[in-house]
């Protein structure tokens, strides 16, 4: 009887410890971990392939569905990343004739759809964003990328896994260019009835995320796919939602109480309170400045490099930092003085009055005589910072040392216009605007520098906004251009910035931090020192 | 009564277009260009025009204008350069969001208002009344944005009761009547309805008190009628009034409200319209305006209706 007892007993308990065991075996195991992304857009960018709303959506909708040829290593945050193999495995230029690129592409790829990755894809592709005549041609995924791949003169299939592209000049940073332009999937295409609206709710790419759902200004959902080609780029969650929050203080309350795991951009007033609640904020070097871009055009006061040095030295760019609740970086140039790009420059750019009224007093400006300058800027939107607080804070920095500064102050879609218009045109220096504050990108050399310090980029043929005009920067970018070695390139960027500092070309406040609040649920997420973020490093 | 109702209608009519002739005119009028909804903001000129002609924006305004007419009385508002979605599909899905949370709000705003107002009307001079005059001169003056903030703070990150954000757990287009989803509603709801409940509680506390103090009042507690009837009575003369202000009320509402919606992420018709102001997206922000003035002058046309049913004086000729 004892026996039996034992007996029963022990299969009951075996029973009633098998059952648990099953249920976590069954649900524990497989579990779907989702990750809720408060993200700072209106709307979710568009996910046909080419993103809209800048570089930070790529983030979102492009290189989580999607691939391009060469990537960006970012999946890294202590160190800048760099172009790394993506859907092509080598890319060369023929010794012969440098405009051309050959590019190598990796075999074994599939689309979400199951369609085979091959060069006719590249090309169609290409087609859908350059050729208006193609049948797959979209305006709206070429206007994104267009501006992102001026290089680009023509292309050609040489066999299944090798394209040709040909660039207008010879551009050996063509390159950076690629990380911009992601590959759709045509089979996809053609199966939602060639129609890109419908596409948009059934994308397909050959990227580590595939779209599962999207509505409308309200979330796109992303999942796993556990097919992806890069097996040391599989993502960390099964499941990330977007949800598009614009309002910071919105944004902050949704992650305060539960409804998100992470959001963008916190707003710095609440971070005490954030971080008060065991949330954490990340933070890292991102490639984007908040300056003034001053004009060199004849009737500029900014004309005087005095000036611009004076102005550049009146700045207590910590109080900024302070300003923004840390989450900003201080300027001392273009890029980031970690940036291989830096240089060395003679003119070291940091707070000094003294110094700063002295070269204002000798280019003969005093109390008595104040220099009056315009600028324009916005009152906030995507880059802009904290836009008045900072324009204020700028403004009487600036006053200290004999600066009186008015504002023009505009929307940011308006900026733009006077933005490529040129400091020259009647709507800039017609209204005696001599300076523009706008938050710059600064993620490639194009981006950086070239854009800003080539005087075949004055506007309107392009942003070099002031009219900034150095024959012997010319050159150097002209060298950088035929150099193909990164080291050498590199130098010789350096080289350019160098002269932009030097020239005190603009007055440099801050870097942006990219920040980012994520609750302790969160248990990795790599910030890349980019604006492309990798969301496969998110682990819940 | 159905001639007057059919001149009303009639009326509305160029009513209408004039909205559609101004809206057009206003947005075009607007600094910015309809291209930086989808042009990056260093896109090359060469792009820009190639872009203008692509959505037909290099024609005439006039003809613009008239194109635009002319598929808008067919019901299609053409198509959201921004997103590339059919204005008509993106508007109503808003408006249907926006009619959700108005309806609750309004109906809410309205009952409180009414029952304030009756209160304060009735016992004039009183404590109730003052109260109620406090309440409703607090809901007139209270910043919608900030009260939404509080009401957060206090009940989505305190308390932990309601969501902070959002239109349901899922999102707006799996919405059903049911608790977990009614809570999302509550929040944005009750801060909408505090300007409502406010102006309308000093509308029938002025017409209530001042209907009681008329000779028709005294003659029918004369001839003892109960309170009860005597409160039907001031109801019907006090309605027609409460209901033109009400309907401007709920026009007010339906048409969405950009900082409720944004502060609850509510993705109605503010919310639309905030976001094609910001992206100078025309042809979407054109449909939300026309649309939200279709609002008024068709409450307006319900509430000229309505008037002459309740009040046949009010007929206007």
């Amino acid at each position: 009887m004892e026996m039996d007892m034992k007996l029963f007993g022990s299969r009951w308990s075996a029973w009633f410890l098998s059952v648990p065991l099953a249920f976590i075996a069954i649900t524990g195991l497989h579990a779907e971990t989702v990750a809720r992304y408060g993200i700072s857009m209106a709307d979710i960018p568009l996910t046909t392939g080419q993103p809209d709303r800048g570089a930070g959506a790529y983030q979102f909708t492009g290189h989580t569905i999607y691939d391009p040829l060469v990537a960006w290593e970012a999946n890294i945050s202590a160190h800048p990343g760099k172009l790394v193999p993506g859907l092509a495995t080598a890319w060369k230029t023929d010794p012969q004739d440098q405009k051309k690129w050959t590019f190598t592409l990796r075999k074994g790829v599939k689309f979400h759809d199951g369609s085979d990755f091959k060069a006719d894809a590249v090309v169609w592709n290409l087609d859908k964003v350059l050729s208006d005549k193609s049948p797959q041609f979209d305006a709206k995924q070429s206007a994104q990328v267009r501006p992102r791949i001026p290089s680009i003169a023509s292309y050609r299939m040489v066999n299944d896994y090798t394209v040709e592209i040909t660039t207008k000049a010879v551009d050996a940073l063509f390159p950076y260019q690629l990380p911009w332009f992601l590959i759709s999937s045509p089979a996809q295409w053609e199966k939602v009835g060639k129609d890109w609206s419908k596409f948009a709710t059934q994308a397909s790419g050959t990227g580590p995320f595939k779209l599962d759902k999207l509505v409308a200004r309200e979330r796109a959902e992303l999942v796993k796919n556990t097919a992806y080609w890069d097996k040391s780029r599989m993502a960390k969650t099964d499941r990330i939602v977007l949800l598009p929050i614009p309002d910071a203080v919105t944004r902050a309350n949704a992650l305060l109480s539960g409804q998100v795991d992470l959001i963008e951009t916190p707003p710095p007033d609440m971070l005490p309170q954030l971080k008060g609640a065991g949330f954490k904020v990340v933070q890292n070097v991102t490639p984007h400045v908040w300056p003034y871009h001053f004009s060199t055009q004849p009737g500029s006061p900014w004309t005087d490099i005095r000036v611009r040095k004076a102005a550049n030295l009146a700045i207590d760019r910590d109080a900024v930092v302070k300003l923004m609740g840390g989450l900003a970086s201080v300027a001392k140039g273009q890029v980031d003085e970690t940036n291989p790009w830096f240089g060395k420059p003679s003119f070291k750019i940091g707070y000094d009055l003294p110094a700063a009224r002295a070269l204002m007093a000798q280019a003969g400006y005093t109390k008595a005589n104040p220099l009056k300058a315009k600028v324009i800027i916005a009152q906030g939107g995507t880059g802009q910072m904290l836009s008045l607080p900072m324009n204020e804070f700028v403004q009487q920095s600036l006053a200290e040392i004999n600066i009186q500064v008015t504002f023009e102050v505009v929307e940011l879609e308006n900026l733009y216009l006077h933005w490529r218009s040129g400091a020259k045109s009647d709507m800039n220096a017609g209204k005696g605007i001599t300076a523009i504050n706008l938050g710059y990108v600064t993620a490639d050399p194009f981006y950086a520098l070239t854009r800003f310090a080539d005087s075949r980029y004055i506007a309107p043929n392009g942003v070099n906004w002031g009219g900034y005009n150095d024959p012997k920067v010319d050159a150097l970018l002209d060298q950088i251009r035929t150099t193909f070695d990164v080291k050498v390139q590199d130098g010789l960027l350096a080289q350019v910035h160098e002269a932009m500092v030097n020239e005190a070309l603009m007055l440099w406040v801050v870097h942006d931090t990219n920040p980012h609040a994520v609750s302790p649920k969160v248990k990795e997420f790599v910030q890349a020192q980019h604006w492309f973020q990798d969301l496969t490093t998110l682990r819940m | 009564m159905f001639f007057y109702a059919v001149k009303r209608l009639l009326y509305a009519i160029p009513i209408a277009l004039g909205v559609t002739l101004v809206s057009f005119t206003l947005v075009y009028m607007a600094p910015g260009d309809a291209l930086s909804a989808i042009a990056p903001a260093d896109a090359p000129q060469e792009v820009i025009d190639s872009l203008r002609t692509a959505y037909g924006l290099d024609r005439p305004v006039p003809v613009q204008y008239g194109l635009w007419l002319l598929r808008a009385v067919q019901g299609d508002l053409g198509t959201s350069i921004a997103s590339g979605r059919a204005v008509a599909v993106e508007v109503l899905s808003a408006v249907s969001n926006t009619l959700m949370l108005a309806g609750v709000a309004s109906m809410a705003g309205v009952l409180v208002g009414c029952v304030l107002g009756a209160l304060a009307g009735y016992r004039s001079g009183t404590a109730v009344d003052r109260m109620a005059t406090l309440l409703s001169v607090i809901g007139v003056s209270i910043p919608h944005y900030w009260l939404g903030l509080v009401l957060t703070i206090v009940f989505s990150i305190a308390l932990g009761w309601l969501p902070a954000m959002g239109a349901g757990a899922d999102s707006s287009s799996a919405w059903v009547w049911d608790l977990a989803h009614i809570k999302y509603l509550v929040l944005p709801a009750a801060t909408m309805s505090v300007i409502p409940m406010g102006i309308i509680t000093r509308t029938v506390r002025a017409l209530v008190s001042e209907m009681l103090s008329k000779e028709f009042v005294v003659a029918l507690r004369a001839r003892g009628l109960s309170e009860a009837a005597v409160f039907r009575h001031v109801a019907k003369n006090v309605a027609p009034t409460v209901l033109a202000v009400a309907g401007l009320q709920v026009g007010y509402l339906m048409g969405g409200s950009i900082l409720v919606e944004t502060v609850f992420a509510w993705p109605g018709t503010g919310f639309l319209l905030n976001l094609a102001i910001f992206q100078r997206d025309m042809p979407l922000l054109q449909g939300i305006i026309l649309v939200l003035c279709m609002f008024f002058v068709v409450l307006n046309l319900i509430v000229d209706i309505l008037q002459p049913l309740i009040d046949p004086r009010m007929v206007r000729v």
